[in-house]
């Protein structure tokens, strides 16, 4: 992955399942500042559409990237409002 | 007889300024705040029947969605602090159980399917009840207590979890409800 961004923070929800990598990510982004990237390290398959239905109707987040390796699924959000 | 309905005369005829006006207002009340709403009426107690409402509501609350969950019958005892732990999964009315239903009717088996689901939970690590109470609570999202069931389930209002809005009724629902982007029944 390239990595054109830097992390602000980490969010470890690996073994949590539907609704929560969702649910604290929100938390997780509204305590960052605008233009910071959050990283969400999930094993929930479902995080991988879920996190990209989040970001795209929630306002003020934008999602740069999304990986997956060993079943273990990252996501990188920035704050964008 | 004439059923002919005369021209509205010139006098009568509202003004391209208070035409405006009221295009305003209407566009006004379609826009609301822009805040995007749901609502959703919680009217079961079972254990699976509980999932459905906490996490559509925590979810559209990570959405920005004002939430609002009014609970009725046996909706209520997702939000009773003792009920809420002890949410049954019942045995018969579900074919697909692992137990024919025949079985399922004998006495004590709603217990059994109830900790075999409890045990599917906690190997998932899917989140428990209190916890997407709790989470959605902490989100914001308002949990309402019918007051009518509350009374007719012989019911306390300090029995349910803090931050549960109590003496609310069907008015408020439908209030919430025509306000609402998204309107379900559970």
């Amino acid at each position: 992955m390239s990595s054109e961004f830097d992390i602000t923070e980490t969010l470890d929800v690996k073994g949590a399942s539907c609704p929560m990598p969702v649910v604290k990510t929100k938390s997780a982004i509204d305590d960052l500042d605008v233009g910071e990237v959050l990283e969400v390290v999930a094993t929930d398959s479902g995080s991988m559409s879920d996190i990209d239905g989040w970001a795209s109707g929630t306002e003020g987040v934008e999602l740069l990237d999304q990986t997956e390796s060993d079943d273990v699924f990252k996501h990188y959000v920035r704050r964008t409002e | 007889m004439s059923t002919d309905t005369p021209d509205a005369s010139a006098d009568d005829a509202p003004t391209r300024a208070e035409l405006a006006a009221r295009v305003d207002e209407l566009e006004a009340a379609l826009d609301d705040d822009g805040q995007k709403k749901m609502s959703i009426i919680a009217t079961k107690g079972t254990l699976d029947m509980a999932y459905p409402p906490l996490i559509l509501a925590s979810t559209a609350a990570a959405f920005g969605y004002e939430v609002t969950v009014f609970h009725t019958f046996w909706g209520l005892d997702i939000l009773h602090e003792e009920k809420s732990g002890n949410l049954k999964l019942s045995s018969v009315g579900n074919p697909n159980m692992p137990v024919p239903n025949v079985v399922g009717a004998l006495p004590g088996m709603d217990r059994v399917t109830t900790s075999m689901m409890e045990k599917k939970i906690d190997d998932n690590d899917t989140a428990t009840i209190e916890e997407l109470l709790e989470t959605s609570l902490e989100m914001g999202v308002e949990f309402q207590a019918c007051q009518m069931t509350i009374e007719l389930m012989d019911y306390d209002e300090d029995d349910f979890y803090d931050g549960v809005t109590t003496g609310v009724g069907a008015a408020t629902a439908l209030q919430d409800m025509a306000d609402a982007d998204i309107q379900l029944l559970v």
